[in-house]
């Protein structure tokens, strides 16, 4: 089983944060990787906030080839940042040779244009990177979206943050809101696109759990969107679900517990708005998840949210103070992080439970 | 002694041979008045022995003429194993027992192609036997408990819309229906197939309808039962009970001005329609009720006098899918005012693929489930020759289907239902399970019910006389002496515990793989032992 967690704070701060969160619940782990996402970034990022960030693991050849790519179709690097390794004996890490962090500029006939058409035109760019260093076998594009960061790596969580010097707080990387994830491998292959959390237009998810309907989900994922890709973890088809009824079907939020886990039957019968939850949930019964799990999501307006599956078979728990909220798979990363908060307002979601946290850090919680 | 004439029936020639101990029997005649057949007969049998009363031979000669009961050695009068005899004797002195090496087959088609009910003799291969479900949740993913966990058996019937099309408005936050959806019914996956009142006795057509109120009402599973094609009483048609009817309309259209007439007085909508364009029992042949079937209540209820009845093997007047679609559907679906879903059922054939295709891709949104019928369906009177030698296995059909659905990115929007030997070896569950995982949202069951009731037919050619009236257990004749045999009740009451077994077994199912609702297309949670059937079908292999 993942330990997931997410922090989400008024005041900047840097990712040893979310290294404190997790490690305590490593006890027993295989340590088989450490990913992050940041979003709200400060430190080194802080001027290029606006400017599409590209987050991607590669070797030389790949580097020159997204170079070239990128150069090709008129993105011009505004900024970068090459992480340079503390790469001392003994760590515990299946490193590539390059990380590249590089904001770029929209080419110039971009622009003007809306966001919802940079959106696409960042996707489409994102997907094509993918697929020209899998071809090859030279790398891996992570994230392309302005204030957005990932890292993703194999190893031991604590010598891949030595290895990134990222226990050094020296102001250099630094984030609002961290969604971050220390996996236990579950797949016999470690793939390095199979670390949460995932990424896709502004949204982020991490899932803990098992989803039991993973074929089903990939099945009708894959006609659904361009950007349904990958499918190397049964937990990305959490992402593409939320992405497909907030982005592309334009529903409110709380909709997306009831395509996941919709309500049986009998009790959807009670409910007054049994026409339209019946028809989500025959309409899209291939996205249903069945299993157990627990998702933290960002979304791209910044709330941060967790939800259950629908009989609590894995748990979560989210815990506050005056400026930061997180959540974490267990109790005792949160006593790390923030000793001091009142434990008694403690939030453990139940099953169908949705935690919703806004920008002002208010936290909203709904049954479903 | 006498001359053989070698060209004349034998005992030896016949499927099931009488096996009768003189010794044992009472001479109650039980037998020979149960036997609907006439394959029995009282007779006499001359007893001459020889013997010594002495210690030293001194033969003796006694001459007797002793009653027996013999078998009737001609093909119309064959014995066909049922066993009623068996039943009713109470000194075990007779039983029918099969002949192997008979000649029945070559020497039965005197009078035309052989007609008989049940299913395939032959084709008795079975997929679903290759196919164990091999996900188990383990560690990563508990499994469920069958007994405690919630668990939601439910399958759509109903044109499903995409989410895209959905007539939704956001208002306030919250989703609205602007208008109308098509209508989805979430049923039962377990469907109690159509076999029609004419086919069925009156009873057995009883108890199954008894099954499903009782079903529904006492134990809250949506089971549905297709009428069949004919009609159904105006009593039911009238009654609260029509919800959990769906009503078939087949080739020969019988009993749908019934219907029609009957729509004013409906108190409520029936559960569905559905149009039957061909069976798996006999692929591309039309129905067939014969004469000695058709009893009085059978004529008021078709609108027909006694005859023959043939539906051809073809609605009249419609030659393409579009037309069907358009004309059928649109005209049943207005006729019940878009309130009620309209299904289809094909025979599995090599084309279904392209069938379903094209239902999916029907303009008006209208179709509301394809039903295909294997060939080991089959309950109603067909020639042999069909029920044997035409058709097509359902699994491969419902996952190509299915898949075809998947490549286009429309699966489940008009539901799949599967039937045609579904619980052949008595395991509805373990198939219908399967079935499911393959794709299918649900299954369909005929035969099995008849057998629940009693029917001793199989498919290794024992008893399948359905189409003769002569049925020797009341389940598929109109004879009224015959009819009484089956206990309606006692039959109502198997028919409601295997379901509510099979609704247990389907959870145990369930549970182990970690699923709540129905795994529909869950092909990853099973494995076949049989490399090329895995390979069809797309799961895995082991060994
Ligand atoms: S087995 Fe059936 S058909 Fe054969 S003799 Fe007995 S009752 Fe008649
Ligand atoms: S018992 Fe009746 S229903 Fe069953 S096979 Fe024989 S004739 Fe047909």
């Amino acid at each position: 089983m993942c330990r997931i967690g997410s922090i989400k704070s008024k005041v900047a701060f840097s990712p040893s944060k979310a290294l404190y969160l997790m490690l305590p619940q490593q006890e027993g782990h295989d340590n088989s990787g450490f990913a992050m996402v940041m979003q709200d970034l400060y430190g080194i990022f802080t001027p290029y906030k606006d400017k599409p960030l590209l987050s991607l693991a590669c070797t030389q050849r790949g580097a020159q080839m997204v170079e070239d790519f990128m150069d090709s179709h008129n993105f011009e690097q505004v900024s970068e940042w090459i992480p340079v390794p503390n790469d001392q004996p003994g760590l515990d890490i299946k490193a590539m040779p390059y990380y590249i962090f590089r904001n770029y500029d929209y080419p110039e006939y971009y622009r003007d244009k809306p966001m919802s058409e940079k959106e696409e035109l960042l996707l489409d760019i994102r997907l094509k990177l993918r697929q020209i260093l899998e071809n090859a076998d030279e790398g891996y594009v992570y994230s392309f979206w302005p204030d957005v960061l990932t890292l993703k790596e194999i190893g031991d969580p604590r010598d891949i943050a030595t290895y990134f010097r990222l226990w050094d707080d020296n102001g250099c990387l630094m984030a609002k809101s961290i969604v971050v994830q220390c996996r236990q491998n579950t797949n016999y292959d470690i793939v390095r696109y199979a670390a949460h959390p995932f990424f896709l237009q502004g949204y982020t998810l991490c899932a803990n759990g098992e989803n039991t309907f993973y074929t089903k989900n990939k099945e009708f994922q894959k006609s659904l969107h361009r950007g349904y890709v990958g499918f190397e973890s049964d937990s990305q088809n959490f992402l593409y679900t939320l992405h497909y009824v907030l982005h592309e079907l334009k529903w409110p939020i709380k909709y997306y517990k009831d395509v996941i886990t919709p309500l049986p039957f009998a009790e959807i019968e009670q409910r007054e708005d049994k026409d339209v939850l019946k028809a989500i949930r025959q309409s899209l019964a291939h996205l249903e998840i069945n299993g157990p799990n627990t998702i933290i999501a960002n979304l791209p307006d910044g709330r941060m949210l967790t939800c259950c599956d629908s009989k609590k078979l894995r748990p979560v728990v989210v815990g506050r103070t005056d400026t930061t909220v997180a959540i974490s798979s267990e109790v005792c990363g949160l006593n790390e992080i923030m000793p001091d908060r009142d434990m008694t307002k403690d939030i453990y979601p139940n099953e169908r439970e949705v935690v919703v946290i806004d920008n002002d850090l208010e936290v909203q919680r709904w049954k479903q | 002694m006498e001359a053989i004439k070698i060209q004349d029936i034998g005992k030896a020639d016949l499927k099931w041979n009488i096996e009768y101990i003189a010794e044992r029997c009472t001479m109650c005649g039980s037998c020979i008045s149960t036997c609907t057949i006439g394959a029995i007969q009282a007779g006499v049998m001359r007893v001459d022995k020889i013997y010594s009363e002495d210690i030293k031979p001194n033969p003796l000669h006694s001459h007797k003429t002793i009653p027996v009961i013999k078998q009737v050695k001609n093909i119309a009068n064959a014995c066909i194993g049922c066993g009623m005899c068996e039943k009713v004797c109470p000194n075990n002195a007779i039983k029918p027992v099969r002949n192997y090496d008979n000649r029945q087959t070559l020497l039965s088609r005197d009078d035309g192609p052989i007609k008989r009910g049940g299913r395939t003799n032959l084709n008795a291969q079975r997929t679903l036997d290759h196919i164990i479900v091999g996900r188990i949740s383990q560690m990563t993913d508990p499994a469920l408990d069958s007994q405690r966990h919630t668990f939601d058996i439910r399958a759509p019937f109903g044109r499903v819309l995409p989410a895209k099309s959905l007539p939704f408005t956001l208002k306030d936050g919250k989703l609205t229906m602007a208008h109308k959806a098509p209508p989805v019914r979430w049923i039962y996956p377990l469907i109690f197939s159509d076999m029609s009142i004419g086919a069925l006795s009156t009873r057995a057509w009883e108890a199954v309808a008894m099954a499903t109120a009782y079903l529904n009402e006492k134990c809250g599973l949506p089971v549905r039962m297709s009428s069949g094609e004919g009609g159904m009483p105006s009593k039911l048609l009238e009654s609260e009970q029509l919800k959990y009817m769906i009503l078939q309309i087949a080739s020969g259209h019988f009993g749908w001005n019934r219907i029609i007439k009957a729509l004013p007085k409906m108190k409520v909508d029936p559960a569905g329609v559905l149009i039957k364009i061909g069976q798996g029992a006999k692929p591309g042949d039309g129905g067939l009720l014969q004469a000695a079937k058709v009893a009085e209540h059978v004529q008021a209820i078709r609108g027909v006098p006694k005859a023959t009845l043939s539906s051809p093997p073809n609605h009249q007047g419609l030659y393409s899918i579009e037309e069907s679609v358009q004309k059928m559907h649109l005209s049943l679906n207005a006729a019940f005012g878009f309130r009620v879903p309209v299904a289809i059922k094909c025979a599995a054939s090599a084309t279904s693929v392209s069938v379903y295709n094209n239902l999916l891709r029907d303009p008006y949104q209208i179709c509301g489930g394809f039903f295909i019928d294997g060939i080991q369906g089959g309950t109603g009177a067909a020639n042999e020759i069909s029920l044997d030698h035409t058709g097509h296995p359902i699994v491969s059909k419902i996952r190509d289907c299915y898949l075809a659905a998947v490549r286009q990115g429309l699966q489940g929007q008009i539901p799949l239902y599967g039937g045609g030997g579904i619980g052949m070896t008595g395991n509805a569950a373990a198939d219908a399970f399967k079935m499911i995982c393959l794709g299918a949202n649900g299954v369909f069951i005929g035969r099995l019910l008849t057998q629940l009731l009693g029917c001793v037919g199989n498919e290794h050619g024992r008893c399948n006389a359905c189409n003769t009236g002569k049925c020797p257990t009341g389940i598929c004749t109109q004879d009224p002496r015959l009819v009484k045999r089956l206990d309606v009740d006692r039959g109502a009451q198997k028919i409601v515990d295997y379901v509510l077994t099979f609704d247990k077994e389907l959870r145990k199912l369930m549970a182990p793989i970690g699923n709540s609702s129905l795994p529909v297309g869950r092909s990853d949670a099973l494995v076949s032992t049989d490399k090329a059937i895995a390979e069809q079908l797309g799961i895995q292999y082991v060994c």
